[in-house]
């Protein structure tokens, strides 16, 4: 097509363009438990600053957010917690697991410690770390940025249909108070059906977590 | 290491009027033993002879310790604000039931150290006005703390509803 | 201002449950006003406190069951975690207390250096308390400032040991790195700019009307209730409990120096900012006296105590500490702690930080409980909000520096 364009207009694809808008102003959402707290208030902060990449704006209302940033362990008593906020997040929406306690439990390898938030939300980046630095942190949202600018979002999930809404408030309801309940999840369900196949020799592993 | 101040027995009052208390000594810490059914008594007896500051309750579980006949040991760690004295007193429980009067009505703030051995090692505290779990959720059965409950826990911690993409 | 339905609604009948008129809040756990990880449930007549449920354990990762699991050495990294704005502290209380069951004599210049480093830590929580208290009440710029000073207090760990606050300093019988001439000398430096800063501070918030006005009678705490309810640290200080086990059982090496126990009888929130402000000046005394009167020598204990590490120059040129340095990187081949149990506490800046040690002759604590200050102070709290309005809330609460991974541990 021969269409003289004026010099100041740039031709995209609508996608692309939702894209670049959407990476470059993320609005986190500071979920900060633990000591890995402190390190992303000093990302926020004036020396590392957070705002070169359109990132600086904390918000602590899950409704205002797009980027949730899970710095710190999550214990029993917090996951529902944390799964509620991030049902509560609109989409289109992000989640960075910060530290080695979000990501896989850390040295916290015990009873109450959820090993690795990603067993129960979704996660796009895991930040390394004990606690990991500053730039590490800034790093993995530059990484999120590529990501999102890759990903096209504008043609799915936000208009979602009304079925999965009704699903979604269904599973609010379920959560509960605490959400220990071993019948509604898959995958204890998975896991003990394998250690009842064909694991004898280890009958603790078979017993019902109580 | 620089012993601690010299730690005096204890109180004369205190052991005319309870007989046959088992008193020991470890570096410079004075311990003692004693039954459950007087330990409400000795304690606020204590209290009364200075001993005003409730430092810590806790519990050891001494399924595995060499040695040990009785499962629970609870401890009552005890100071006075003003001479910077310390004593510890010890109860030796038993399962099945292992129970003790409350000692919130000496020291108030002994309300949540309680509630938390009790959701540790479930030790009853009889008359306590409002034992629930402190750090577990309220769900949780097992007492975590006891020493036939593993560390990394029976499962629990996986019991949760997994939400995918689609849900969010 | 009270805009409680009994001020406004005259409709309301007389014989009405007061329940009816009362509202709700949920506070926390997931707010930026709790700091961590706190949760409270307030009764609210309009904008007055009547009641506070306070809920705790939304951190509770099982601290006191790991540290069954983990040798003495291997167990101060977990210390770290737990109350991660002084984590030096926590470092220097599970020794004092390990040691303390062993009955290990420390050298005088690896006492002198935990005293510092305590005390660094000590201004390190002060200054983010409260830091904390007036970011609460609506002093950003105060904030800042503490929060500059951390900074540098960071760097001085950093360049001490390499993390900037998760140390894992001390060893069983000393630490894990000497003195280095640079580290003296940052600190030095500090000890000379942050009287600077700490003037700065002081007339910024402690005569600024409307801090003072937020602060000065809200959160009363009186020292019978103190007592009884368990507090230390400051939080009792500030109601006029003179306790300070850095004076009545002095450790480590706090019996030289000449310091005051800071003490304020008004035990409200106002009250425990100022024994807070004071008391950093009195740790810099402190730092002054000791940073200059370093004792030379050896920092960890001796080859035959069989404890800690010895020097690389030990390892390769006398046998003894060969065998030593063999027998203690091995498993199961350590020290050896003995059959009994024990308590000792340190002077924390939250209040008394203590470990109850049961040893078991192995190289792993049979139990490891901590006393945190935390809890009780927590404890305190419903009785120190009611009847004060929900803005105060947060006044409280970082007045009273509840550190929730101290809290649940
Ligand atoms: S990863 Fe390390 S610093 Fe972060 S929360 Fe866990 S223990 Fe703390």
């Amino acid at each position: 097509m021969a269409l003289e364009l004026p010099e100041n207009v740039v031709v995209s694809r609508l996608d692309e363009l939702a894209n670049w808008c959407r990476k470059n102003s993320l609005w986190p959402m500071p979920f900060a438990t633990a000591c890995c707290g402190i390190e992303l208030m000093a990302t926020g902060a004036s020396k590392h600053d957070l705002a070169r990449f359109g990132a600086e704006v904390f918000r602590f209302s899950p409704r205002q957010c797009d980027l949730m940033i899970v710095a710190g362990r999550v214990v029993m008593k917090m996951l529902p917690v944390l799964q509620r906020i991030w049902l509560q997040m609109h989409e289109p929406k992000w989640c960075i697991s910060m530290g080695a306690c979000a990501s896989t439990g850390g040295v916290f390898d015990t009873y109450a410690v959820v090993q690795g938030i990603d067993r129960f939300i979704p996660v796009d980046m895991y930040v390394p770390g004990c606690p990991p630095r500053p730039e590490q942190l800034i790093q993995a949202i530059i990484d999120l940025q590529d990501k999102i600018q890759a990903e096209g979002t504008i043609t799915g999930r936000e208009f979602g249909t009304r079925q999965r809404q009704a699903r979604k408030r269904a599973l609010v309801e379920a959560l509960g108070p605490t959400g220990v309940d071993a019948a509604r999840n898959p995958v204890v369900q998975r896991d003990l059906r394998l250690a009842l196949q064909d694991s004898p020799s280890r009958p603790s592993a078979a017993s019902p977590p109580r | 290491m620089t012993d601690p101040l010299p730690q005096p027995a204890l109180p004369e009052s205190i052991a005319a009027r309870f007989a046959g208390l088992d008193v020991s000594a470890f570096r410079g810490q004075t311990r003692v033993v004693v039954p459950a059914a007087e330990a409400h008594g000795l304690l606020a007896a204590l209290r009364a002879e200075g001993f005003d500051l409730l430092v810590d309750v806790t519990c050891v579980d001494y399924l595995e310790y060499r040695g040990a006949t009785r499962r629970y040991g609870l401890v009552y760690l005890l100071a006075s604000t003003g001479g910077g004295q310390r004593l510890t007193v010890r109860v030796f429980l038993d399962d099945p039931q292992p129970a003790i009067p409350t000692v919130v009505d000496v020291w108030p703030g002994a309300e949540w150290l309680e509630r938390e051995v009790w959701d540790m090692f479930g030790i009853r505290f009889e008359g306590h006005p409002d034992l629930r779990r402190l750090l577990m959720p309220e769900a949780f059965t097992a007492h975590p703390l006891r020493k036939d409950y593993p560390l990394q826990g029976r499962g629990e911690r996986h019991n949760f509803p997994v939400l995918t993409r689609d849900e969010g | 201002m009270s805009i409680a339905p009994s001020d406004h609604d005259t409709r309301r009948p007389a014989d009405a449950r007061e329940e009816d008129y009362l509202w709700t809040l949920n506070f926390g756990p997931q707010h930026p006003a709790t700091h961590t990880t706190l949760r409270l449930v307030l009764k609210l007549e309009g904008e007055r406190v009547v009641d506070a449920m306070p809920e705790m354990g939304y951190l509770h990762s099982g601290f006191e069951k790991i540290g069954e699991h983990l040798s003495y050495n291997q167990y101060v990294t977990v210390t770290d975690r737990m109350n991660y704005i002084s984590p030096m502290a926590n470092n220097v209380a599970w020794h004092h207390a390990v040691e303390r069951l062993m009955g290990i004599e420390l050298t005088p210049r690896c006492k002198v250096i935990r005293t510092i480093v305590a005390e660094l830590a000590r201004i390190s929580d002060h200054l983010l308390c409260n830091g904390a208290v007036g970011l609460d009440t609506g002093a950003f710029t105060f904030f800042l400032y503490a929060f500059y000073q951390r900074e540098v207090i960071y760097d001085i760990f950093e360049t001490l040991c390499g993390a900037r606050f998760t140390n894992s300093y001390t060893r069983v019988g000393g630490v894990s790195q000497d003195f280095t001439p640079l580290v003296v000398e940052k600190i030095r430096t500090f000890l000379r700019t942050f009287p600077k800063t700490l003037d700065d501070m002081e007339r910024l918030l402690t005569r600024n009307r409307i801090f003072v006005d937020r602060t000065k009678g809200v959160g009363v705490l009186s020292r019978e209730e103190a007592i009884a309810h368990g507090a230390t640290g400051p939080v009792a200080r500030a109601s006029g409990v003179t306790r300070d086990l850095r004076k009545d059982e002095p450790y480590l090496a706090y019996a030289d120096y000449d310091f005051q126990v800071c003490c304020a009888s008004a035990g409200d929130c106002y009250a425990r900012y100022l024994v807070r402000m004071q008391e950093m000046r009195e740790s810099l005394r402190i730092l002054n006296a000791a940073i200059e009167n370093l004792p030379a020598g050896e920092v960890n204990v001796g080859i035959d105590e069989r404890v800690a590490r010895p020097s690389k120059w030990q390892v390769y040129s006398t046998i003894e500490g060969t065998i030593s340095h063999f027998e203690l990187s091995m498993a199961n081949r350590g020290f050896e702690a003995p059959h009994e149990e024990s308590y000792a506490a340190i002077e924390a800046p939250n209040g008394e930080l203590g470990f109850y040690v049961v040893g078991d002759g192995t190289e792993n604590a049979y139990r490891a409980r901590c006393r945190p200050p935390s809890v009780l102070h927590f404890a305190l709290f419903p009785r120190l909000i009611r009847g004060h309005t929900l803005s105060d809330v947060v006044a409280v609460l970082g007045s009273l520096n509840i550190i929730a991974a101290e809290l649940d541990r």
